[in-house]
């Protein structure tokens, strides 16, 4: 018999029910929420008259709307205010495991203080009203986006109503070059399968690039599956795993922890187990990336230039380009190198953990933002992540820098709260997204890792991380 | 949710691959606490010069008058042709809800991206994945024929244009009797809701460390 995937045993020890045509009822274990996908949830509830089916699987916290500077001056738009309150009530009368409100101590993101706390476990299902909750998959949980329908739908039963997804393995093997983070090792997938690579998919990231990756950087990777079309990444949980996860607050304690990684062990794909699809890439050859258009499959090696349309011969892709170049205001065959920020934005679900911010910090030390460069923001994913950045200095060499040091949650990622872009400004971004108007309307967003980001800062255009 | 039947509805073309859900509804009308409201700022970057605000009353707005949606031909249509990978990025449901409330209630593509995809059935939109070669040849159609129409029946699960060729799609069973009667699906699936119990208490067991 053939042996099993990761992604079939997560699957298989979740079904509680299965119809003849394949749909299945799956059972969720974690549900995290924040204020901007739930309310719509909470009130379908209410007016069913229906209760949580298990309040102790929820953890939440604000943190699309949540300002990153002033919080004595409290939340100053009233709709966003409106949807922060709207979350507290909600929690209030529903109940939670874990709830943050705003300005407390651990508030963040909700991808960032899930792992933190040990809510995000091996073997769980995971789900949230946000699609970047591909990232908890990095522990070896199957973990997705839902909408807000679905969100109200595990509030009333617990479960899912889903069908099982195709599985792609992306095998990244060997090491990758001094310089080359798990961002890069994201986008430069993304730039290879496309945006909808994934679709249908749940992907499972192996080899030995991705062994070799800390827990922050393969959270980092699985947050970009999503960006990949796949609705889940995962990585089978590890030795690394187990050291990140022991004696965090709500990971297994005594012998319950002994069971716990005995069963956690067995979370791996098996030998001889069958994918969809397997995609096989070395490491050696993936260098520092960024974006240059509006979709994140529009990537590029650093020491590139940005395409030129006329040499795509499928009319839609060259659409594409041609509508890409006007809105990002490039011309074609610009070294990306020559290419001028405005801002720079540190922080998000995708690179806002501990080890971003002193990668960033190790390369802001000792110098400045350059003249051109209107703001750098750096954004730590929670109050945790701030409380240690502070710890060990990192605040005080960005703000020598010139970079401003700020309050955790999403920020200039989504632009929800006051943090975004001018029309027509340029950002280096370690976020996630490049689409039109995602960090403010008229924005133009380019994706880089941390390191690039604090580099461009510095440079005051982009610049290739390993002659800096 | 409204049942979805069949319809005979006007097509609007919207020629552009990977329409993201930032594109079909901007951040900012995202801190809405409702689920209605959201049709007149449907694709709002791309339909109106000015930056949209969320309660802002879009009659006098200032069009940008080349987007598709405010080319008057296409006004009431109920069809949305598009390209690959239609919704991706964010899980936002407020993407449906913004085309549900904008009129549309069919969306044709060769691709959808999976979250948006699943969000559609549950507001009542029938999320239809054709052949790049019917998209074409639809969009084709489109161009050439004003008011152009096609006619969707979930029933038999096809799609006829005005000549009379038609081509089918698929859809699970369980969605397809959802649509067609409107249903609550947390009530069908309250209706397992022992069956459920039986897997908790089991799950417990197994993984007691999941249960705090």
């Amino acid at each position: 018999m053939a042996g099993k995937t990761l992604y079939d045993k997560l699957w298989e020890s979740h079904v509680v029910r299965e119809e003849s045509d394949g749909t299945c009822l799956l059972y969720i274990d974690r549900h995290l929420m924040h204020e901007v996908t739930s309310p719509q949830a909470f009130e379908g509830l209410r007016l069913a008259q229906r209760k949580a089916w298990r309040k102790d699987s929820i953890v939440a916290n604000p943190d699309h709307n949540t300002p990153t500077n002033n919080w004595n001056g409290g939340i100053k738009d009233p709709i966003s205010r409106l949807q922060v309150e709207t979350l507290d009530a909600n929690i209030k009368d529903f109940g939670a495991l874990v709830y943050f409100p705003f300005k407390h101590a651990n508030q963040g993101i909700i991808h960032v203080i899930g792992p933190e706390n040990g809510t995000t476990l091996p073997g769980m299902t995971v789900v949230c009203g946000d699609s970047h909750t591909a990232t908890h998959g990095a522990f070896g949980a199957l973990a997705h986006g839902i909408g807000t329908s679905e969100v109200e739908h595990v509030l009333a039963t617990q479960t899912l109503v889903q069908k099982k997804s195709k599985t792609m393995l992306i095998r990244v093997d060997g090491k990758v070059g001094a310089g080359v983070t798990a961002k890069d090792i994201a986008l430069d997938i993304i730039g290879k399968i496309g945006t909808a690579g994934g679709t249908g998919y749940c992907i499972e990231f192996g080899g030995a690039a991705i062994r070799a990756l800390s827990m922050e950087g393969r959270m980092t990777l699985c947050n970009m599956a999503i960006e990949g079309g796949a609705r889940a990444g995962l990585i089978a949980p590890d030795e690394k795993t187990f050291a990140y996860l022991k004696g965090r607050q709500y990971a297994p304690k005594g012998t319950n922890w002994d069971k716990a990684v005995a069963y956690w062990k067995t979370l791996v794909s098996d030998k001889g187990a069958k994918f969809d699809t397997v995609i096989e890439m070395d490491a050696a050859k993936i260098e520092p990336q960024v974006t240059w258009g509006t979709s994140p499959e529009q990537v590029l090696s650093v020491g590139a230039k940005v395409p030129n349309p006329a040499k795509e011969k499928d009319a839609v892709k060259r659409g594409s380009i041609e509508r890409a170049l006007a809105y990002m205001g490039l011309t074609a065959d610009t070294p990306i190198d020559q290419i001028k920020v405005d801002k720079v934005f540190i922080g998000s679900c995708t690179n806002s953990r501990i080890e971003d911010l002193r990668a960033a910090a190790a390369v802001a030390k000792g110098r400045q933002k350059a003249a051109n460069v209107k703001l750098v923001l750096v954004v730590p994913g929670s109050g945790q992540v701030k409380r240690q950045a502070e710890a060990e200095g990192l605040d005080k060499i960005f703000t020598a820098a010139g970079f401003e040091w700020r309050e955790p949650g999403c920020s200039m990622c989504l632009a929800m709260n006051a943090d975004r872009l001018a029309p027509g400004e340029r950002c280096a971004s370690t976020s996630n997204r490049n689409f039109e108007g995602r960090q403010g309307a008229g924005g133009r967003t380019h994706l880089v890792s941390p390191e690039m980001a604090a580099a461009a800062a510095i440079a005051g255009h982009f610049t290739d991380i390993r002659k800096f | 949710m409204k049942p979805f039947i069949s319809l005979n509805g006007l097509v609007c073309p919207l020629d552009r691959a990977n329409v993201d859900t930032d594109a079909i509804i901007p951040k900012q009308f995202l801190k809405s606490i409702k689920r209605s409201g959201f049709g007149p700022y449907l694709f709002d970057e791309w339909r109106y010069k000015d930056v949209g605000e969320p309660g802002m009353d879009c009659t006098n707005r200032p069009l940008k008058k080349d987007f598709v949606l405010n080319q008057k031909s296409f006004k009431g249509a109920q069809i949305l042709l598009t390209r690959d990978n239609f919704g991706c990025g964010s899980s936002r449901e407020h993407a449906p809800w913004a085309i549900e409330d904008y009129g549309f209630r069919v969306i044709i593509a060769p691709s959808f991206a999976d979250i948006f995809f699943s969000n559609c059935y549950k507001n009542g939109i029938l999320p239809i994945v054709a052949s790049a070669k019917i998209v074409d040849q639809l969009f084709r159609e489109c161009a050439a024929q004003k008011g152009y129409k096609l006619r969707v029946d979930l029933e038999t699960q096809t799609v006829r244009n005005p000549a009379g060729e038609w081509f089918s799609f698929d859809i699970t069973p369980h969605r397809k009797h959802c649509l067609l009667n409107g249903l609550d699906e947390i009530g069908l699936t309250l209706q397992h809701a022992d069956e459920i119990k039986a897997f908790e208490k089991q799950h417990k067991a197994a993984q007691p460390w999941l249960f705090n």
